[in-house]
C-alpha cells in the first residue's frame, strides 16, 4: 500500500504495539501530528515541556518494561528531550524518542528549528538515525525499536526530516522482531558453579539488571536455594521483597548499615546485572578485596571496567540465572544468615525515628494504595524514599539513579501512571519540584491520580548536607527563600493541596491525600514542612572504605 | 586472578564497520569522551560496499585497550572488531616526505633511499618526494636519517594491518553473538 511517511510512521508504531505517547508538536512534526490524528488509535499526552515527555516515555518503561516513545519537534523541542534521553541512557531505560527535522532542501543552512540533534544525542543513546529517504523510513524504526529493547536496554533517536514524511512509498506490514536472548551454557557458569558452591558467606549485589530482565523470581529460588543474604542498588529496588529475611537494604553511599558489613563478612560477591558504580564501589580498589567476585552482566564493557571480577559470565540475566540455579548445591548458611538478620534487626531498633522526613515517608510507605508505583526525584528525600519506603514488587520504583537528574520526578510519575493504569507517589523535593512543576498542568489536564509529596525544607537538602561535611558549613546558593504557597499553588492548577507542618498531620493528612488519588480525580500536592537540618544518614564519603560509613552527622 | 598490565604500550585495534556517513564521528566521539588516546587511525572501503575498514592504533594499558575494544564492539555500526596484535600480522604503512633537494645534496638522499629502497615520486628544481612504504619503525628510522637535510612537509598514512594466512576479521566473534 502506498502511503506518506507520516502515516507509515504510525503505522509502524502501531506494528510495535505503541498505545501511549508522550510529545509536544511544532512545524517539523506537524504531518505526523496530522498522522496521529487521523489514526486515532494511538493515545498521545500533551505535556508542558519535552523534558517532561521524555521523562514520562522513561517512567512508562520502567514500570511497563514496553519501550516508552516521545515525540518532538525540531530545534529546541529535540534539544529539551536531551536530558530525559540521558537519564534513560545512564539507567539503561528502553525509550524511542522521535523528533522532526527540516526537510532535506534546507538541511545543513542553519535553518529555521535546524538542529543536528544526532550530534547532539550521539553519546546519549545506544544508537540514532537520521531519516532523509522514506523508503528507509519503516525499517529505520523497526529497527530502533529492536536496538531500544535488546540487550542491554536504552534510547534510540530517530531525527526524520520534514519532506520524508509527506513522500510517499510503498508500506508493507511486518512483525515486530522480538529480541531472543541467547541461552547462557552451563559451560560458562562452570567456574561461577564451584566458587558459589565453595563458598561460606556468599552475598548478592541485585542490581537493575535483575528488573530489565524480570528476574525477580529467580532471584528468590537463587537466594532461597543458597541460603545467602542479598543486598540491592538504587536501581535494583523491588527486585526483593523488604521484609525478606534475605533481604538486607540498599548497598552503597547512603546503604544501610546492614548491608555494608555484609559486605565487609561476605567471602564472595555476586553482582547480578550492576556496574559498580562509584556511589556502590565507593572505593574500587578496596571495595571487593580478599574475596571472589563474580560478575553477571549482559554488556561485556562492564565486565572488569570499575571492580575486577575474578569470574565473568557475559549474557541475559535470566537465562544465565536459568542455567546457574539448577546446578547449585542447595544449602541454608544459617550461621551466616543468622548473623546477617542479627545486624538488620540491630539497625532497626537503631533507627532514629524523631526525623519528620523519616516520618511521613515510612508512613506513606505503609498508607498508600498496594502495589502502586513510587516515582522520586533526587537529593535528600530520594535517598530516604530509597531506605525506608517498602517497594516489594519490580517495576514499582523508578529514580534516575545513574544521571541523577532534578526535575526527573513529575514526569515520570505521569509515565507510571499512563503504564500501570493505576495511581502513583510522587516523592520530591521543594528544590527539584521547582524545576519541573510545569507539568502539573499536565496531571491535572489529565487527571492523573499522583499523590505529590513535596518534601519542602527550604533548601536544596543534599547539597546543603555536602556543605555541612566538606565546607564548614557555608551554604552556598543552597538556601531557596521562595515564597510559595505551595498549596495555594496546587489549587491555582487545579489540583488538591495539602499541608503537613507537624508528627500529628502525618496520619490524616496523608489517608486524605491517598484516598483522594484513589478516586481517581487528580493529583494531590502535600506540601511536607520539614526542617532544613534533618540530614541523610549513614553516608560514605566519596572513595572511603565500608568501614567508615558515618552514623551521624561529622561537620567541618 | 590476573591483574592487568599496567605499563602503556601502542596496541593495534582493525574495525569492520558500516560504509555510512557519521560513522567515524560516532568512534571518534567515544574516544574524545573515554579519554583513549589514539596515535593513527586509517578508515578504508572494502571488498564489500556496506563495510568500512578502520585500523587504530592507540596507545594506552590493557585495561585502556579492553574497554576501547568492548567499547566500540556495543556500537551498532561496528560490525567485526579485534585486537590485531593478538595475530601474526603483516603491518604496513605509508610515508611521502619532500625534501631540498639542491644539486649538492640530491646525491646524498639517493644514496639514503637506496638502501631504505624508497622512491623518488617527485622531483623538481630544488625539491624532491620520496615515498616510502614498510612497518612504522621503518619508516621512524628512515625520517631519523632524512631530517638533517630539512623536511619540507610530510605526510604519513597511519598504520594498515592484515592477518596472515587464512585469518580474517569477518570470522572474529563478536560481543553480540554471545547475549
Ligand atoms: C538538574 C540538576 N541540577 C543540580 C543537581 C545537583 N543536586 C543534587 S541534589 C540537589 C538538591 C535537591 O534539592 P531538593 O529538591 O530540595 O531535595 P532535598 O535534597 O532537599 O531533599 C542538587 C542541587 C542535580 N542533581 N540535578
Amino acid at each position: 500500500m502506498k502511503m506518506k511517511g507520516a502515516d507509515i510512521l504510525i503505522n509502524c508504531l502501531l506494528e510495535q504495539g505503541v498505545d501511549t505517547i508522550f510529545g509536544y508538536p511544532g512545524g517539523t512534526v506537524l504531518d505526523i501530528y496530522d498522522a496521529l490524528y487521523r489514526n486515532g488509535k494511538i493515545n498521545h499526552i500533551l505535556t508542558a515541556h519535552e523534558q517532561g515527555a521524555a521523562h514520562a516515555a522513561d517512567g512508562y518503561a520502567r514500570v511497563t518494561g514496553k519501550t516508552g516513545v516521545c515525540f518532538a519537534t525540531s530545534g529546541p523541542g529535540a534539544t529539551n528531550l536531551v536530558t530525559g534521553i540521558a537519564t534513560a541512557y545512564m539507567d539503561s531505560i528502553p525509550m524511542v524518542a522521535i523528533t522532526g527535522n527540516v526537510g532535506l532542501s534546507l538541511l545543513g543552512r542553519d535553518s529555521f528549528q535546524e538542529i543536528d540533534i544526532c550530534g547532539i544525542t550521539m553519546p546519549i543513546t545506544k544508537h540514532n538515525f537520521i531519516v532523509k529517504d522514506v523508503k528507509e523510513l519503516a525499517d529505520v524504526v523497526r529497527k530502533a525499536f529492536y536496538i531500544a529493547s535488546s540487550g542491554r536496554k536504552g534510547p534510540v533517536l530517530i531525527d526524520i526530516l520534514k519532506n520524508v514524511q509527506t513522500e510517499e512509498c510503498e508500506y508493507e506490514p511486518a512483525k515486530p522482531e522480538r529480541y531472543k536472548a541467547l541461552p547462557v551454557k552451563k559451560e560458562k557458569l562452570e567456574p561461577a558453579i564451584a566458587a558459589i558452591n565453595e563458598s561460606k558467606k556468599p552475598l548478592i549485589i541485585a542490581g537493575g539488571g535483575i528488573i530489565s530482565s524480570n528476574s525477580s523470581s529467580l532471584l528468590k529460588e537463587l537466594y532461597e536455594g543458597i541460603g545467602c543474604p542479598v543486598v540491592y542498588t538504587l536501581m535494583g529496588k523491588g527486585c526483593i521483597p523488604e521484609d525478606d529475611r534475605h533481604c538486607l537494604g540498599m548497598l552503597g553511599m547512603h546503604g544501610t548499615v546492614a548491608a555494608a558489613k555484609a559486605l565487609m563478612n561476605a567471602d564472595t560477591i555476586i553482582a547480578l546485572g550492576t556496574r559498580f558504580s562509584d556511589r556502590v564501589a565507593l572505593n574500587r580498589e578496596m571495595f571487593a578485596k580478599n574475596k571472589t567476585v563474580i560478575h553477571i552482566d549482559i554488556d561485556n564493557a562492564e565486565i572488569d571496567k570499575n571492580v575486577r571480577a575474578d569470574i565473568h559470565v557475559m549474557g541475559d540475566m535470566y537465562e544465565a540465572l536459568k542455567t546457574l540455579i539448577p546446578e547449585l548445591n542447595k544449602v541454608q548458611r544459617a550461621e551466616w544468615l543468622d548473623e546477617a538478620a542479627a545486624w538488620k534487626a540491630e539497625e532497626k531498633l537503631k533507627k532514629d525515628t524523631n526525623l519528620l522526613a523519616y516520618k511521613i515517608i515510612s508512613a506513606a510507605s505503609k498508607l498508600a494504595p498496594k502495589d502502586i508505583p513510587v516515582v522520586t526525584d533526587v537529593g535528600q528525600h530520594q535517598m530516604w524514599t530509597a531506605q525506608h519506603y517498602h517497594v516489594n514488587k519490580p517495576r514499582l520504583f523508578c529514580s534516575s539513579g545513574g544521571l541523577g537528574t532534578m526535575g526527573y520526578g513529575l514526569g515520570a510519575a505521569i509515565g507510571a501512571c499512563f503504564g500501570t493504569g493505576k495511581p502513583a507517589v510522587l516523592v520530591t523535593g521543594d528544590g527539584c519540584f521547582n524545576m519541573n512543576l510545569n507539568e502539573l498542568s499536565t496531571v491535572v489536564t489529565q487527571g492523573t491520580p499522583i499523590a505529590i509529596l513535596l518534601m519542602d525544607n527550604g533548601v536544596l537538602g543534599m547539597v546543603r548536607q555536602w556543605q555541612k561535611i566538606f565546607y564548614g558549613r557555608r551554604f552556598s546558593q543552597t538556601t531557596l527563600n521562595k515564597k510559595t504557597d505551595y498549596v495555594k499553588f496546587a489549587e491555582s492548577f487545579g489540583a488538591k493541596g495539602l499541608k503537613i507542618e507537624n508528627e500529628d498531620d502525618v496520619e490524616p493528612v496523608l489517608k486524605e491525600a491517598f484516598e483522594y488519588i484513589q478516586k481517581g480525580e487528580g493529583p494531590v500536592l502535600v506540601d511536607c514542612r520539614i526542617s532544613p537540618d534533618e540530614n541523610v544518614l549513614p553516608m560514605i564519603k566519596p572513595g572511603a572504605t565500608y568501614d567508615t560509613q558515618l552514623l551521624k552527622m561529622e561537620e567541618n | 586472578m590476573a591483574e592487568y598490565k599496567k605499563d602503556p604500550k601502542k596496541n593495534t585495534i582493525a574495525a569492520l564497520v558500516s560504509n555510512k556517513s557519521g560513522v567515524l564521528t560516532r568512534i571518534s566521539g567515544l574516544f574524545a569522551r573515554r579519554g583513549y588516546n589514539i596515535e593513527s587511525l586509517t578508515v578504508c572501503a572494502t571488498e564489500d560496499p556496506e563495510l568500512s575498514r578502520m585500523t587504530i592504533v592507540l596507545i594506552g594499558d590493557e585495561y585502556t585497550l579492553y574497554q576501547m575494544i568492548k567499547q566500540m564492539d556495543k556500537l551498532d555500526d561496528v560490525k567485526k572488531i579485534g585486537c590485531a596484535d593478538e595475530l601474526d600480522c603483516v603491518y604496513r604503512e605509508l610515508l611521502l616526505v619532500k625534501v631540498p633537494a639542491t644539486a649538492e645534496v640530491r646525491s646524498q638522499i639517493v644514496e639514503i633511499k637506496e638502501i631504505y629502497k624508497a622512491k623518488v615520486v617527485d622531483l623538481s628544481v630544488d625539491t624532491m618526494i620520496l615515498e616510502l612504504t614498510g612497518i612504522p619503525t621503518k619508516l621512524d628510522a628512515f625520517i631519523k636519517v632524512i631530517e638533517p637535510y630539512g623536511i619540507i612537509e610530510m605526510q604519513r598514512t597511519g598504520l594498515t594491518v592484515l592477518a596472515r594466512g587464512r585469518h580474517t576479521l569477518k570470522d572474529r566473534d563478536c560481543y553480540g553473538d554471545n547475549i
